[in-house]
């Protein structure tokens, strides 16, 4: 089912994915899941839906929040918009022109789309120092002669991530550097290339608590300065309410809710956003926690029928079962797949079903 | 507000290394755990929160070294035991039975290659040799369940089970023998925020049962004030801040709680910046002079650079310790570390933090099988 994002008074999109589709095949290596052999060894296994018809546009100067548990999907969709790897179906746009081809196309995709991953002690290599990867990006793509020229490229995007004098920086190597360095420096070398999108996925639940906001800060800052379209990919719902202008909830593969920021957090109106949102850490919390739709998300490996979150909702109907919701008005700029939404069903609000 | 002390820790400094290479991963930490009592430690990586719990339990790797400091651990059966004192059999009798152990990676902590049943039923046998089969087996059932997995999951091996579940293991694992401190290394750190709510709510269940104290030691100071009692704050290896946690919350009293309190934004009310802290956590092994915290502070003079404070109790009532020169009384207080101690009864109902019920657990009844002499292998 289609989620369309409400993009009225926002320019338009430099990245949008189309139903974006990614199914693993699971191959039938004799594996075992659950005491349960998937397949004979050989032959094709079942297939892992780890993102089903995921529609997404990143408008420039706008920060988009993908919030979801890990097994959401919501990795594999980043993935699937940086061109790593081939989604099942679906299909990419850049400026509204479709993203064919393979290798070749790539490196020209790679200058638009930029990547920035969680884990900044993994990302960076320890052998080489911050110039040597700040200078592989404008290197690989043409864009600077090996000099003074790449020097003081270097020194103006080292700059951009407020890490300065960059000569202090130039010679260091990762260990050298605390965490948030260690993430500016990969920011940095994500911002070489000029591109127009930066896929942020979990780029700062590695880090230290006290220096998180100051990378949340400083992506804010690209949205603004620099006019980019961020993904920026977490578990952390408040900081995704702290960050985005808008937020897109995913559950099981799919998008679940998603509106402005702050309406999503204030009002949401999916079940399994209320649930997320009652089970945040919350110091200001008045009340006791209800937890309203216990368990964990079902096996990417056979969803359930219906709505993927009907075997958890306190409300579940038996539509739910049944049939999957569309997305549902929930406000302006705001959509939820939900029956509960469905205007034209009888009833208006249904009786709690079954609490789990 | 809870019962009297359980836990000791008094002047203790853990050193990585030996000599003037070594790195003062916690210096002169005082923290007293309570009959009953959660109590929160938080600080970022680094902070040596684990380092403190380590070495106050004698379960320190080298190259830790315990250089100084007191542990008292107040035994069940009336006798106070000097945990850095005592020695190899004296600890194995203690450890599960009398303190125990949750760690965040179950993963790792659990091995791979043994049944739930045989890492379940492995405490039990050590420190119960008495027990039948069977009614070890009966035990290892009546605890899976306690914490909310079927009793039929017990031939199961650690990769069958999900991570909450895994989770929810370790925790049986460690109330196996019902001690009456269970430290918390990051128990939940690894799990969903559902997962994680449902074992903090469980935890909480279990506690009211079984009423032994907890030690939570997390990064997230956001979550921990919703779940202990009171917390303590950990910055560059030295406590900084104790008090309440509604206390803490309403009314830090220390720069660097101000600005960890302001490191998580809101879910609720207007979006505004923050800014965090600037900086980043000092190299232990080239701590600034004088308070660790003044080169990140911004209320920071120049006393500050030249003489560690000491953590020192302020106002009334005794639970509130900070280690700060700007409340020292010969100064005024910035306003923002100076904010009115929130009263419970005046707070509006809407503001009002989480209240915790703190069960006072006077008397608990734990340890059927404190004094019980084990000379088996410690699972």
């Amino acid at each position: 089912m289609t989620t369309t994002v409400n993009t009225d008074e926002i320019a338009p999109a430099v990245l949008e994915a189309r139903d974006l589709t990614k199914h693993f095949q699971a191959r039938g290596r004799g594996a075992v899941s659950g005491g349960r052999r998937l397949a004979r060894p050989g032959k094709p296994g079942p297939v892992v839906h780890a993102v089903d018809d995921v529609s997404l546009a990143l408008p420039p100067a706008y920060v988009t929040s993908v919030v979801g548990e890990s097994g959401s999907g919501k990795s594999t969709l980043a993935r699937m918009l940086a061109g790593l790897i081939t989604p099942t179906s679906g299909e990419l746009l850049v400026h509204g022109k479709a993203v064919a081809g393979r290798r070749r196309r790539m490196v020209e995709y790679a200058k638009a789309v930029q990547m920035v991953l969680q884990d900044p002690f993994a990302s960076l290599n320890p052998i080489h120092d911050v110039r040597y990867h700040l200078s592989r990006p404008f290197l690989v793509h043409g864009l600077a002669d090996r000099g003074p020229d790449l020097d003081a490229k270097i020194a103006s995007v080292l700059e951009r991530v407020a890490l300065t004098p960059a000569d202090a920086y130039l010679r260091k190597f990762p260990h050298e550097l605390s965490g948030g360095q260690r993430q500016r420096v990969a920011i940095a070398r994500a911002l070489a290339v000029e591109p127009q999108v930066l896929l942020a996925d979990e780029p700062v639940s590695m880090l230290d608590v006290s220096i998180r906001l100051g990378v949340l800060n400083l992506l804010a800052d690209l949205r603004d300065r620099e006019r980019l379209a961020i993904l920026y990919i977490t578990h952390d719902i408040a900081s995704a309410r702290y960050l985005a202008d808008e937020i897109v909830v995913m559950y099981a593969g799919q998008v679940v809710e998603s509106g402005a920021a702050v309406q999503v957090t204030d009002s949401p109106a999916h079940p399994y956003t209320q649930l997320l949102l009652s089970a945040a850490p919350d110091p200001a919390r008045a009340t006791p926690v209800t937890l309203r739709g216990r368990g964990s998300p079902p096996r990417a490996l056979a969803p359930p029928s219906g709505c993927r979150f009907h075997t958890r909702c306190p409300h579940a109907m038996a539509i739910c079962a049944e049939r999957m919701p569309p997305a549902f008005p929930a406000g302006p700029g705001h959509v939820s797949s939900c029956w509960l939404l469905d205007a034209g069903a009888d009833g208006g609000l249904r009786e709690p079903g079954e609490e789990r | 507000m809870t019962g009297e002390a359980l836990l000791e820790i008094q002047g203790l400094c853990v050193d990585y290394g030996l000599g003037p290479d070594a790195v003062h991963a916690v210096d002169g930490a005082d923290l007293v755990l309570h009959r009953g009592e959660a109590l929160g430690l938080a600080g970022e990586s680094g902070s040596g929160k684990s380092t403190l719990a380590m070495a106050a339990t004698r379960l320190l790797r080298p190259p830790g070294v315990i250089t100084g400091g007191d542990v008292r651990l107040h035994s069940d059966n009336g006798a106070v035991v000097d945990l850095l004192e005592a020695d190899f059999a004296g600890l194995r009798v203690l450890r599960w039975s009398q303190v125990s152990l949750v760690l965040q990676s179950a993963m790792n902590a659990l091995n791979p290659v043994f049944t739930i049943r045989a890492q379940l039923t492995d405490a039990l046998t050590a420190h119960l040799p008495q027990l039948s089969k069977r009614d070890r087996l009966a035990r290892a059932v009546e605890l899976l369940e306690m914490v909310g997995i079927s009793g039929d999951r017990l031939g199961s091996h650690p990769h069958e089970l999900s991570g909450g579940m895994r989770q929810r293991v370790m925790i049986a694992m460690a109330l196996a023998l019902r001690p009456q401190v269970v430290i918390m290394d990051e128990p939940t750190t690894a799990l969903d925020v559902v997962t994680q709510r449902e074992i903090l709510e469980e935890l909480k269940e279990l506690r009211d049962q079984f009423g032994f104290a907890i030690l939570f030691i997390t990064h997230d100071l956001s979550l921990l004030i919703e779940i202990a009692d009171s917390i303590a704050v950990m910055y560059a290896g030295r406590l900084v801040e104790r008090a309440p946690a509604a206390s803490l919350f309403k009314a830090p009293r220390h720069p660097y709680t101000l600005g960890l309190l302001s490191s998580f934004p809101p879910l609720h009310g207007p979006r505004i910046p923050m800014t965090g802290i600037p900086g980043s956590p000092p190299d232990l092994r080239q701590l600034p002079s004088g308070c660790v915290f003044h080169p990140r502070c911004r209320f920071a003079f120049d006393r500050c650079a030249a003489e560690a404070p000491p953590l020192v109790t302020i106002g009334t009532g005794g639970s509130r310790l900070v280690a700060c020169w700007q409340q020292a009384p010969d100064r005024p207080v910035p306003a923002e570390i100076a904010a009115p101690e929130p009263d419970q009864q005046l707070l509006p109902l809407t503001t009002a933090p989480a209240q915790k019920e703190t069960t006072p657990v006077t008397g608990a009844a734990s340890a059927a099988t404190a004094a019980a002499a084990e000379h088996g292998s410690p699972a």
